[in-house]
């Protein structure tokens, strides 16, 4: 019997799960999103796996094909797996996968308290993405998908997305 | 001593709400009163969707007949379904849908606080997942309310009627049936019927700040959870049930 390490990841699989993205965010991989959980070789099969950043996330099913098409290329085969505990949150997204959302044009999430006060209080916190300005305006609590808000900055007057902080 | 059916039965119970009111949700795709609205409710709806999925792939296993998701979901007759009148209750207008929304998101939440320290592992982690969501659901409903209730005359009076009407549907929200006695006796389940205080008073300091009040009424409606439903659910089902039906074994 192999013993599974808990968020074990096999530093040799790392190459691989890189070139797979979120398909709703394009540059994003699956590892700088944080939602592999698991990878490693047992018995020459790549068992991986992921946790969904929200529990109706139509991009899980895609990124476990993804996962599977990007192993075949290298001759590999791979199980891919949901785990829903623990469950996801925006603070495994890694530094390089903030830096990439904001180049994208999403806003990365502030910390708990601060998240709260620009969704609910309309403080005017959030950075635009366009010119950086913090005079920005709510628009809307839930945006193109769940994990998003929508905003407008009222300098560029460009909207723009805002990842939600998710605990 | 709990049987693996009241198990079943007790899952089907929760996971029912969440696919009815999905279900009621996702009608309003393209139809909310402007498009803020519309992606609000519509991802209200993709949460409890993927949350009923969670339930019913684990329902599926507990079973292992070989019975999948799909099937829970589609090829259950109306008598199976055992979700409250409330979910299943038709989208009249905006201010009875966030009305709806608001008496279901209160309760909901609550009792996924409960449900995550369960005893059962994948219960808990559903519920752990689901109450990250359902927070905001109910976030978004709470403050709806307020401002369909302190908004314009006719805003005020569309919700108040709302809830003179779904009001009588919440004390369901609180029945035990005997699956759900044997699972909280196994400490898997939750006692819906501490919750209904809190419930109470949840709801009153919001209808409060939103200058709305809650009917006193001494009569509720109830059935659903005993798999009798209003005449609404029929309707709802043929559309739910319309593509698994026409073509056996899709896939979601």
């Amino acid at each position: 019997m192999t013993i599974e390490l808990e968020n074990h990841i096999d530093p040799m699989l790392f190459p691989i799960l890189e070139k797979v993205h979120d398909p709703e965010i394009p540059v994003l991989s699956i590892m700088d999103m944080g939602v592999v959980r698991f990878a490693q070789m047992i018995n020459s099969v790549a068992q991986i796996k992921i946790t969904p950043t929200y529990s109706g996330c139509p991009a899980m099913d895609v990124i476990g094909e993804d996962i599977v098409e990007a192993f075949a290329k290298e001759n590999i085969e791979a199980k891919v797996s949901l785990v829903l505990s623990p469950a996801w949150t925006t603070d495994w997204i890694t530094p390089r996968g903030r830096e990439s959302l904001e180049e994208y044009g999403i806003a990365a999430p502030l910390e708990e308290n601060a998240d709260k006060e620009a969704l609910l209080n309309n403080k005017r916190i959030v950075k635009c993405t366009n010119c950086g300005s913090v005079n920005t305006k709510l628009v809307s609590q839930f945006g193109s998908t769940a994990c998003k808000a929508l905003f407008k900055c009222e300098d560029c007057l460009e909207p723009f997305d805002y990842f939600k902080c998710l605990k | 001593m709990m049987k693996n059916e009241n198990l079943v039965h007790y899952i089907y119970g929760i996971a029912d709400n969440a696919l009815i009111l999905g279900q009621r949700l996702s009608e309003l795709c393209g139809h909310g009163p402007s498009l803020e609205t519309d992606i609000a409710l519509t991802n209200m709806a993709l949460d409890l969707l993927g949350q009923t999925r969670s339930y019913y792939q684990y329902a599926a296993q507990l079973l292992g007949d070989g019975k999948t998701e799909d099937d829970i979901a589609y090829l259950r007759i109306e008598r199976q379904y055992k979700n409250v009148l409330l979910v299943e209750q038709p989208n009249k207008h905006f201010g009875y849908v966030i009305t709806r929304q608001f008496f279901y998101d209160v309760f909901h939440l609550l009792l996924l606080q409960e449900l995550q320290n369960s005893k059962d592992e994948t219960l808990s982690a559903i519920a752990k997942k689901g109450i990250k969501e359902v927070s905001y659901h109910q976030r978004f409903s709470s403050d709806w309310m307020k401002r369909l209730g302190d908004g314009t005359e006719e805003s005020r009076k569309k919700t108040q009627e709302a809830i003179n009407d779904l009001w009588k549907f919440t004390d369901e929200l609180f029945h035990m049936t005997e699956d759900d006695k044997q699972v909280f006796e196994a400490e898997i389940g939750v006692d819906v019927t501490t919750l209904k205080q809190l419930y109470n008073q949840r709801v009153k300091e919001v209808l409060e700040e939103a200058t709305l009040t809650i009917p006193e009424i001494k009569w509720f409606q109830k059935g659903g959870k005993q798999g009798i439903h209003s005449e609404h659910m029929g309707y709802l089902l043929s559309d739910l049930q319309y593509m698994q039906r026409t073509y056996p074994n899709m896939k979601w």
